[in-house]
């Protein structure tokens, strides 16, 4: 019995003609951060899709506890934002229980468990004072930090995160990034974080994936974030600079369709 | 005047019936304002015209043909799943399309005009008996089948990535609440008219939620705006001889605009967007230095 938790083999994902990955392998041990970065349109959303189940892989397989994902294991899921309408008529609160029990039938109250444990979630978020809130009404961040709450309520066996910091201002950035990172080392439930910035979430990241356009690196952030490796990646040259413990990466080719603002083209990891 | 007509069976019957239509209506409602499928709805509606003109030209009885039509349009707006501008674009042609049928029917048919225009603008106090017993049953199924899927319903309807990945199967929900949809507005026709379904679907739903960010509670005051107007534009219909739509569309409406009003002059505690800067989207990246 190996302690892996998340296990990728072989896996091939090609959309018509286009092939995003081929052959990738990797396993998350208990605890484990794994980053995944890498420009727009090189499947990382697709990746988490594949290990929620909800999108098959061209060839090669994933497990989760040695299941196939989606049957037995809780999985905790952080997508892209979606700013929800103003006139979504639900509570924070009521948003989070989602996460219990929103995808059950028939009609239940909460057991006293059950809400307890909502309450302590929404205070570890630093939800608590907009509990009762309208969802809609909510800003960005806040919204943001509901559904790291609702993840974080099943239980989950693995969190996949999309991008959870997108619009999170500075502190609550670094709230969100303590709050996964405790979740990971106290109940050892490891933790796929797709990103775009890798810098704000350097401390407490074990290891990075990185996906080109075609081709995928994985190792520490010292290992795969080098100018070598991310130049044979984009077969371009290609320059990682650490500047104030900042790593920031020079040269890719520009990413199209990616709504980031970066002077010249370039791309902060 | 009133107290005669109180008394009389045919008043005791729309009451009921008004009562039956208006709490299907207010329930379902809360899901179609969630979804955004005002414009479904109506073109459900409308389809389900279509539906009862090919039926009284075939001779049948409207009602069969309404529940066809409604419930064929509702399943394959289901199971197309469309989302935004497709689904608004789609929904239109059809909706054009199938009103131009219902047209060349009407046309056809050598009938009482009165059979169309009561499908257009509603007979609630013309329900008999059987009709009563016929619109109970419809309400019974939809109701049951809103409490069976409440939860992956809310689900879905607000957060459908995190619901898919949760198990909640997409597709056959948004088929179930079209089909919930489309035997609704067959009811709704009986009593409001296919032009103004919406008045009691959409327009109840949408005062609650401006309301309360309660779900459960939000799905019992339209059930309740939508009884208010529904009885009270009966009741009023009763003292003036005018249509009874009329009086529903403008009690329902004028709940609506209640309903903006209390919200924006509520107290702003906790409900003002605080928008945090949208340029904490990203840390800054210093690739110029």
């Amino acid at each position: 019995m190996t302690s892996e938790i998340v296990s990728v083999k072989d896996l091939t994902l090609r959309f018509g003609e286009r092939t995003l990955w081929q052959n990738m392998n990797f396993e998350l041990g208990a605890g484990e951060f794994l980053a995944v970065l890498g420009p727009n349109g090189t499947g990382k959303t697709s990746l988490l899709r594949i290990l929620l189940g909800i999108l098959a892989p061209t060839s090669g397989r994933v497990a989760v506890r040695g299941r196939p994902p989606r049957c037995c294991a809780a999985l905790g899921y952080i997508p892209q934002q979606r700013i929800f309408d103003r006139d979504t008529s639900l509570r924070a609160r009521d948003f989070v229980r989602l996460g219990v029990d929103g995808h059950r039938w028939g009609v239940s109250v909460l057991s006293r468990k059950q809400r307890e444990r909502i309450d302590g979630v929404l205070a570890e978020v630093g939800a608590s004072s907009f509990a009762d809130a309208a969802m809609g009404r909510l800003s960005g961040g806040e919204q943001q930090r509901l559904r790291v709450a609702q993840a974080l309520v099943s239980d989950p066996a693995v969190l996949l995160a999309d991008e959870p910091l997108l619009s999170l201002d500075l502190s609550y950035q670094r709230i969100i990034t303590e709050l996964l990172d405790s979740r990971r080392r106290r109940f050892g439930t490891p933790i796929l974080f797709v990103t775009h910035d890798i810098n704000p979430i350097l401390p407490v990241v074990d290891r990075v994936l990185y996906l080109a356009p075609g081709r995928w690196a994985i190792g520490t952030a010292d290992e795969v974030l080098t100018s070598e490796v991310l130049s044979s990646l984009y077969e371009t040259e290609v320059d990682v600079l650490r500047v104030r413990g900042r790593i920031v990466v020079v040269g890719t080719p520009e990413d199209h369709g990616s709504h980031h603002v970066h002077a010249h083209g370039d791309m902060s990891v | 005047m009133l107290t005669q007509l109180l008394a009389q069976h045919f008043v005791h019957t729309a009451f009921l019936a008004g009562a039956v239509v208006a709490v299907v209506c207010g329930a379902i409602g809360i899901f179609v304002v969630a979804r955004g499928a005002s414009f479904a709805v109506h073109a459900i509606s409308e389809l389900g015209f279509t539906g009862a003109a090919a039926a009284l030209v075939a001779g049948v009885d409207p009602v069969i043909g309404m529940m066809s039509g409604s419930l064929l349009v509702g399943v394959v707006l289901g199971l197309l799943s469309l989302r935004g501008r497709e689904r608004d674009s789609a929904i239109g042609a059809v909706l054009a399309f199938g009103l131009g049928i219902g047209v060349l029917l009407l046309s056809l048919y050598q009938g009482y005009a009165t059979e169309a225009t009561n499908l257009l603008f509603g007979s609630i106090v013309g329900v008999s008996d059987s009709q009563l017993r016929n619109l109970t049953i419809v309400a019974v199924i939809v109701l049951a089948g809103l409490a069976a899927a409440f939860r992956p319903l809310l689900f879905s309807s607000v957060d459908p990535e995190v619901a898919e990945s949760r198990g909640v199967p997409l597709r056959a929900l948004s088929v179930l609440t079209f089909v919930l949809i489309a035997l609704t507005t067959a009811e709704a026709i009986q009593v409001v008219g296919v032009l103004l379904v919406l008045t009691l679907v959409i327009t109840p739903a949408a005062a609650a939620q401006r309301l309360t960010g309660r779900p459960g509670v939000a799905l019992l005051l339209s059930i309740a705006i939508a009884l208010v107007s529904t009885e009270g534009g009966i009741l009023l219909s009763l003292e003036k001889p005018w249509p009874t739509s009329f009086f529903i569309a403008t009690i329902s409406f004028a709940a609506y605009l209640i309903a903006r009003v209390v919200d924006a002059t509520r107290p702003a505690v906790a409900r003002a967007p605080r928008r945090e800067p949208a340029e904490a989207i990203e840390t800054p990246t210093p690739v110029e230095l």
